[in-house]
C-alpha cells in the first residue's frame, strides 16, 4: 500500500509530488516509512507503513521509473519537469488509492492520453548515420544508441518508425587474485525487448542451439553455452524452448526484461582483460606502480568505454589515454579511449605517498576496471533469429544488441 | 523556481483563465492549465484559482479534464462549497457513454474527500458496482473502502458489502482483487474479509489471471487462511510451487510468506520452503537495482538464523562488489560471517581482508569488526590479519582493530597473549575516542603483559587537563588503578597525580565522586581494592557455544516481507523479546514419555532472562550423589550433557567454590534449568510438571553418575 509518491531531484527539489490520500491525520508522520531508489540521477520514493513489502515497494519504484523512461524517453531531471502532466496522468491511472491497478503498458496505453514532450537539441551527430546524398552507407547498419531513447508513444502519433529492440545485457562480477588466481567470476543477464510496434502480433526469439541450463545437461559437442539458472518473463510461452530453444512472446509497448539468467564460476571463454601489476618503492620512498594491462578480446573488437580505478595511488605518452590523481576518493583513474583488442597497455605511475608503511602493501589496490563491452556476451549467448509474425506491414526494423558492462572487476594486488 | 513572488504568478494566471480568448482556443486554454499545474507542484499556493478552475472543468478534451481533477482533488478540502458545483458536473460524466470517462469521473467524486458530498456519490458508486466496462467497476470497488475511511463511524450498508462479496467473482482480475482490498478496509474491525474454504480456494484458482501485484495482494490475504486438513494443506502448497521460484521478487516473498504461516505446525515443510526459495533469492541479490539487492540480503539474514547452512557453498554471491554502496557492504558482510565454515574461511578471510583499506572508513571497519566475529571460532588466522592491520598506522584502522581485540579477547580469553603483544606502540596512530577507550580497557586489565603500559598511561595522566572526552578520563582512572594493581612500584607516583587532578581540580562530579571512591578504598588496604577492581577479564559462556544457536523458523516468519528486516535495530530486539514466547508456545503441549531436545535453543541472554525470573517459575533443590563430579573439566561435561540434548550455557572459571553450571534443556513437555553446587542441583520448570521433572532428574543423575565413574 503506498500513500504518497515523490519524484526528487538530485539536489531534493519536488519534481513530482502524488498523494493518495491514505492517511487522514497528515501530521503524524510516525508510522510512515519512506523507501527510495535512485534513478537517473534522481530520488523516486514511496512512503508506507511497516506492514508492506519492502520487494513490492521496490519493484513498484523500479517499474514506475521504467514506465516514465518509455512515456518520456529518457530519465533526467529535464524530461520529468517537461512531461509532468504526463506523469501525473501515470500516476492516477497506476494507483488509486495506494492500491496499485496495473503497470502494463500494453493497458496503460489505452487511458495515457498526454503526449510526451521531447527536447533533443539538433546535433550534426544524427547526420552521422545518413550517408552522403542519402545513400546507405555501412554506417547505418549499426543502431544508434540513441535510438532507444525516444517515447513509445510516438509510435502512434507522429507514424514513427516501428522497430524493436532486442538487447543481450550482460553484467561481470570478477574478482582476481594477488597471485593472478580468478577468485570469481560471475555473469548475470538479461534479455530486454524494448518495442515501438504499435501492434505486434508474436516475436520468436531463437538462442543458440546447444544453449543449455544447469550444471548436468550437455548438448552436443561443441562449446555449449550454458546457464546455472533462467527465469522467463510470464507472458514468454516456451512450448518451443526444450526441442528448438525458441522463445515466443507477444511484446508489450515500452521495455521488458523477457529472460534473466545468470552463470556462476565457470565463464565458458576468457576473462576479457588481465592486469600484471608490479609495485615497487624506490630509494626517495616513492611508490613506484608499473601496470601492464592486457586485453583478451578478438582483434577489432574494443571496449566502448574503459576505465581503470586503482585504489590509493603521472607519466603518459599516449594521446588516447589520460590519467588522474583523484585525492577525495584516493584513487588514480587511468582512462583509456581506445583499447584494441590484442593489444597491450603499460603505465608507470609515480606516487608520493608519505604515510605510507614499509610493512606490507596492504594498503595499495584493488584495481577496479569498469568497461562496456558491445557486440560481446561473457557466456557466448547469441540471438539466432528475430522473427515477427505476421509480417509487419510498412518498413520495420528489428535490431539486436549485445553488451557486457563490468558490474565489478576488481584485482587485488 | 518561483518559491518566492507566488501571489504575482496566481494573478496572472488568474487573468489567463478568465480571459475570453484564452478559453475559447482549446490550445491555450488547456496550456494555461498546464501552468497551474506546474505551479502548484512547485510548491505555490494556487487554491485561489479553485472558482476559475472549476469552470474549466467543463470540457470535452480529456486530458483537460484530468489536469483540473488533479488541481480539484488536492484543493477540495479547502473549498467545500465550490466542490459543490464540481459534483454535478461529474455526476453528468458518469452517463458518458466512454468508459474512460466514466471511471475518471467517478474516480475524482471520491477523491475530493467531502463528507458533505456523500449523498450525492453513493448512487454512482451502486451504479459503477454494475457497470459493464471493468476499468468503471474497479474504480467504484475502491470508491467504497476510501468512502469508508471518509467516515469510518458510519456503516457501509450490508447491501453493498454482499454486492463487493459476489464481485469477488468478477471476470475482471483487478476488479476481484479491489474486492479484496475493500473488504479488507471496510470490515477492518472484524478482522478483514472472510477467508473461508471456498473463497480461498476461488482465490487460488484464479491467481494465475492475475498480475503480479494482484498475486502479491491475494497471497497476502489468504495468510489468514487455515487449511482445515493437512491433505489441503498440501494441495494448495503443491499449486503454489511456481510461486515460489517466481522471479519477480515480491511474488516470491509473498509466497515464502504464505507457506511460513500456512504450515507454522510443520516445521519440516517451512525448511524445505526455505531451501527451495534460495535460489530466487539468491538471484535477487544480484539484481540490477541496488534496492533490491539490499532488500533480498537483508531477507537472507532472516532465513539464516534458522538455517545458518543454508547458503554456505553460495558464500561467493556476497562478496561485495567494489562499486556498492557501503549499506549493502555491510549487510553482505554480516552475512558471509554467517556463512564461515572450515571449507571456505580462508577465502572468506582473505576476502575481507582487501576490504579493511576500503577508502570508506565505515566500510573499512566494518570490514575489520567482521574478522573479529569469526576470530571467535578461528582465532589464530584474524588475530594474524587484526595484527597484520596495525602495521599500516591509519587511526580510523588501529582504532577499529583495538576495539575489536577488545571484544575478541572477552569472549576469547586465548587471544590475550597475541593481543597484549600487538598492542604496544599502537596508542600513537589512535584519535578517536572509541578507540582510546578499548586500548585504555585493555591497558587496565592485561597491563602485567604489557611492558609499555605504564609509559603509555603516564603520558596521557601528563595531558589529562587537555583532554575533553570525559569517558576517556573516567576509562583512564580505572586503568591506572588497575594496572596499580599489578605493577604498583611504577604506577604509584602517577596514580597520586590523577588522583590529586581528579580530586582537587576537576569540577566533574562523576568524575570525582569516582576518584574519592578508588581513594577510600585504597584506604580500606590492597586486598579489598583488588576485590572491588579485579572483576571479570572475560566472559567465556558466550565462548562455550560457537556461533549462535538456531532460532525458531516461526521467531521471525511474522517480520518476513515486510520493512523490519531492512532496519536492522529493531529485528535485533525484537527476536530478543520475542525468544520467551515461543519456548512457552511449544511447552505447553505434553507428550508423556520424557524426549530432551535442544531445539529450540536458547540463548544466554535469553536463558539469563528466564534465570533471573525464577520466582515465577517452579523451582526445586535436590541433591544427587556423585561426589567425582567436581574433578572432571568443563569440557568433558558439556559434551556428556551434549549427548543427552542438554545445553551447557554457562559456567564458573573451574577453581572458584562453588562451581556452577548453567544448564537448559528442552523437552515437550518441559523446560528445566539448573544450578549446580557441587552436588546440589536447583531446577527450575516452566511450566510445572512434577513427573517430567522426575525423569529429567534420573537422566541427570544417571550422566554425572558416569562420569563420576569414569573418573574412577
Amino acid at each position: 500500500m503506498i500513500s504518497q509518491v515523490f519524484i526528487l531531484s538530485s539536489k531534493g527539489d519536488h519534481l513530482i509530488y502524488k498523494d493518495y490520500f491514505r492517511r487522514r491525520n497528515h501530521y503524524n508522520h510516525k508510522d510512515l516509512y519512506f523507501l527510495h531508489i535512485r534513478q537517473g540521477g534522481l530520488y523516486w520514493v514511496a512512503t508506507t507503513t511497516v506492514g508492506s513489502s519492502p520487494f513490492a515497494i521496490i519493484e513498484f519504484l523500479n517499474r514506475l521509473a521504467a514506465l516514465v523512461k518509455d512515456y518520456c524517453g529518457s530519465l533526467s531531471e529535464k524530461s520529468v519537469q517537461m512531461n509532468f502532466a504526463l506523469i501525473y496522468e501515470l500516476l492516477d491511472e497506476i494507483v488509486d488509492y495506494g492500491y496499485i491497478q496495473t503497470m502494463s503498458s500494453d493497458v496503460l496505453k489505452n487511458f495515457i492520453q498526454t503526449e510526451a514532450v521531447t527536447s533533443r537539441p539538433f546535433s550534426l551527430f544524427d547526420l552521422s548515420n545518413v550517408g552522403l546524398f542519402g545513400a546507405e552507407t555501412q554506417q547505418s547498419k549499426v543502431a544508434p544508441s540513441s535510438a532507444a531513447t525516444r517515447p513509445i508513444q510516438s509510435s502512434r502519433e507522429q507514424g514513427g518508425k516501428s522497430e524493436i529492440f532486442v538487447d543481450v545485457i550482460e553484467r561481470m562480477t570478477v574478482v582476481i587474485g594477488s597471485n593472478g588466481v580468478l577468485m570469481k567470476a560471475d555473469v548475470e543477464g538479461e534479455i530486454r525487448v524494448k518495442c515501438y510496434m504499435p501492434s505486434c502480433s508474436e516475436m520468436r526469439i531463437g538462442l543458440n542451439e546447444e544453449f543449455s541450463i544447469g550444471k548436468s545437461q550437455l548438448r552436443g559437442y561443441g562449446a555449449a553455452v550454458r546457464v546455472d539458472e533462467c527465469s522467463f518473463h510470464q507472458a514468454v510461452r516456451l512450448d518451443e524452448f526444450d526441442s528448438h530453444r525458441i522463445l515466443r512472446l507477444c511484446p508489450s509497448q515500452g521495455e521488458q526484461t523477457v529472460m534473466q539468467y545468470q552463470l556462476s564460476d565457470d565463464l565458458p571463454s576468457a576473462l576479457p582483460f588481465r592486469l600484471f601489476p608490479t609495485i615497487e618503492r624506490d630509494n626517495g620512498g616513492r611508490l613506484l606502480m608499473y601496470m601492464k594491462l592486457r586485453c583478451d578480446l578478438p582483434p577489432k573488437r574494443s571496449p566502448l568505454t574503459f576505465v581503470c580505478l586503482i585504489s590509493l595511488s603521472q607519466e603518459l605518452s599516449s594521446p588516447d589515454q589520460s590519467a588522474e590523481l583523484k585525492p577525495q576518493s584516493r584513487a588514480v583513474v587511468w582512462q583509456i579511449a581506445r583499447f584494441a583488442g590484442g593489444t597491450q597497455l603499460s603505465a608507470l605511475f609515480k606516487l608520493e605517498v608519505p604515510s605510507l608503511s614499509s610493512a606490507s602493501m596492504l594498503e595499495v589496490g584493488p584495481v577496479g576496471l569498469s568497461f562496456e563491452l558491445p557486440k560481446i556476451t561473457a557466456t557466448g549467448l547469441q540471438i539466432r533469429f528475430l522473427r515477427l509474425s505476421p509480417v509487419q506491414p510498412g518498413p520495420s526494423q528489428r535490431w539486436v544488441r549485445y553488451v557486457t558492462h563490468s558490474d565489478s572487476y576488481t584485482i587485488r594486488i | 523556481m518561483p518559491y518566492l513572488g507566488g501571489e504575482e504568478t496566481v494573478r496572472e494566471l488568474r487573468r489567463a483563465l478568465s480571459n475570453p480568448n484564452v478559453q475559447s482556443d482549446p490550445l491555450r486554454y488547456r496550456n494555461t492549465i498546464l501552468k497551474v499545474i506546474r505551479t502548484m507542484s512547485q510548491g505555490v499556493d494556487v487554491s485561489g484559482l479553485f472558482s476559475e478552475m472549476v469552470k474549466a472543468c467543463a470540457t470535452v478534451d480529456v486530458v483537460q479534464k484530468k489536469l483540473v481533477y488533479v488541481f480539484l482533488c488536492s484543493y477540495a478540502t479547502l473549498n467545500p462549497e465550490l466542490s459543490l458545483l464540481v459534483i454535478n458536473s461529474l455526476r453528468k460524466d458518469c452517463q458518458d457513454p466512454n468508459p474512460m470517462v466514466r471511471s475518471l469521473a467517478l474516480r475524482n467524486m471520491t477523491n475530493l474527500r467531502l463528507p458533505s458530498l456523500v449523498e450525492y456519490v453513493e448512487q454512482p458508486l451502486t451504479a459503477g458496482l454494475r457497470d459493464r466496462a471493468a476499468c468503471v467497476r474497479r474504480v467504484a470497488v475502491l470508491g467504497w473502502a476510501k468512502l469508508h475511511n471518509l467516515q469510518p463511524s458510519s456503516e457501509i450498508d450490508a447491501v453493498v458489502v454482499n454486492e463487493l462479496y459476489s464481485l469477488l467473482r468478477d471476470p475482471d482480475p483487478v476488479v476481484m482483487v479491489n474486492c479484496l482490498r475493500a473488504l479488507e478496509e471496510i470490515l477492518k474491525e472484524e478482522g478483514g474479509v472472510a477467508i473461508n474454504k471456498p473463497i480461498t480456494h476461488h482465490l487460488l484458482n484464479r491467481l494465475k489471471e492475475c498480475d503480479i501485484w494482484g498475486q502479491c495482494e491475494v497471497l497476502r490475504v489468504l495468510q489468514r487462511y487455515r487449511p482445515q486438513s493437512e491433505d489441503e494443506l498440501f494441495d494448495i502448497l503443491s499449486l503454489l510451487d511456481s510461486f515460489l521460484v517466481s522471479p519477480h521478487p515480491p511474488v516470491m516473498a509473498a509466497t515464502l510468506s504464505l507457506f511460513l504461516s500456512v504450515s507454522s505446525s510443520l516445521p519440516a515443510v517451512s525448511l524445505a520452503a526455505l531451501e527451495r526459495v534460495s535460489g530466487p533469492l539468491l538471484a535477487a541479490c544480484g539484481s540490477g537495482s541496488r534496492e533490491m539487492r539490499f532488500a533480498a540480503v537483508c531477507h537472507i539474514q532472516l532465513l539464516l538464523r534458522s538455517v545458518p547452512g543454508l547458503l554456505g557453498v553460495h558464500y561467493k554471491r556476497f562478496f561485495c562488489g567494489y562499486a556498492e554502496p557501503a549499506y549493502i557492504k555491510e549487510r553482505k558482510m554480516q552475512v558471509l560471517v554467517e556463512l564461515v565454515n572450515d571449507e571456505n574461511v580462508a577465502m572468506i578471510l582473505d576476502e575481507l581482508k582487501g576490504y579493511c583499506t576500503d577508502v570508506n572508513t565505515d566500510t573499512a571497519q566494518a570490514a575489520i569488526s567482521a574478522i573479529g566475529r569469526i576470530g571467535r571460532s578461528y582465532s589464530d588466522r584474524c588475530l594474524q590479519i587484526l595484527t597484520g592491520l596495525l602495521g599500516l598506522k591509519q587511526d580510523h584502522i588501529t582504532s577499529a582493530v583495538v576495539q575489536t581485540m577488545r571484544d575478541l579477547v572477552w569472549v576469547c580469553p586465548q587471544c590475550s597473549d597475541t593481543v597484549c603483544l600487538a598492542l604496544e606502540g599502537c596508542e600513537e596512530t589512535l584519535q578517536d575516542i572509541q578507540g582510546r577507550q578499548a586500548l585504555l580497557w585493555l591497558l587496565g586489565v592485561y597491563g602485567e603483559r604489557i611492558s609499555s603500559a605504564p609509559y603509555t598511561l603516564e603520558v596521557l595522566i601528563d595531558g589529562v587537563r587537555s583532554e575533553a572526552s570525559l569517558g576517556i578520563k573516567m576509562e583512564l582512572l580505572t586503568a591506572t588503578m588497575r594496572l596499580f594493581l599489578c605493577r604498583p612500584a611504577e604506577t604509584q607516583d602517577m596514580l597520586g597525580r590523577l588522583l590529586h587532578y581528579c580530586i582537587e581540580e576537576t569540577t566533574d562530579m562523576c568524575m570525582r565522586d569516582q576518584a574519592l571512591l578508588y581513594y577510600r578504598l585504597l584506604h580500606c588496604g590492597i586486598e579489598e581494592t583488588r576485590k572491588v577492581l579485579q572483576g571479570r577479564r572475560s566472559d567465556p559462556s558466550l565462548g562455550v557455544l560457537i556461533g549462535r544457536p538456531t532460532k525458531p523458523v516461526s521467531q521471525w516468519a511474522r517480520c518476513f516481507n515486510t520493512l523490519e528486516p531492512l532496519s536492522q535495530g529493531a529485528v535485533e530486539a525484537e527476536s530478543a523479546s520475542r525468544g520467551n514466547s515461543s519456548t512457552d508456545g511449544l511447552a505447553s503441549s505434553i507428550t508423556a514419555p520424557l524426549s530432551l531436545s535442544l531445539s529450540p535453543a536458547v540463548s544466554p541472554e535469553d536463558f539469563e532472562h528466564l534465570w533471573l525470573q525464577r520466582q515465577a517459575l517452579h523451582t526445586e533443590r535436590e541433591c544427587v550423589r556423585c561426589p567425582a563430579v567436581l574433578h572432571c573439566s568443563p569440557q568433558s561435561l558439556q559434551a556428556a550433557m551434549q549427548l543427552v540434548n542438554i545445553q551447557t550455557l554457562a559456567f564458573t572459571p573451574q577453581h572458584t567454590l562453588p562451581w556452577r553450571v548453567y544448564l537448559y534443556t528442552h523437552t515437550l513437555s518441559e523446560d528445566g534449568q539448573e544450578e549446580e553446587e557441587g552436588i546440589k542441583v536447583t531446577l527450575n520448570q516452566q511450566p510445572r510438571d512434577d513427573d517430567a521433572l522426575r525423569q529429567f532428574l534420573t537422566v541427570l543423575t544417571t550422566v554425572l553418575n558416569t562420569l563420576s565413574s569414569e573418573k574412577d
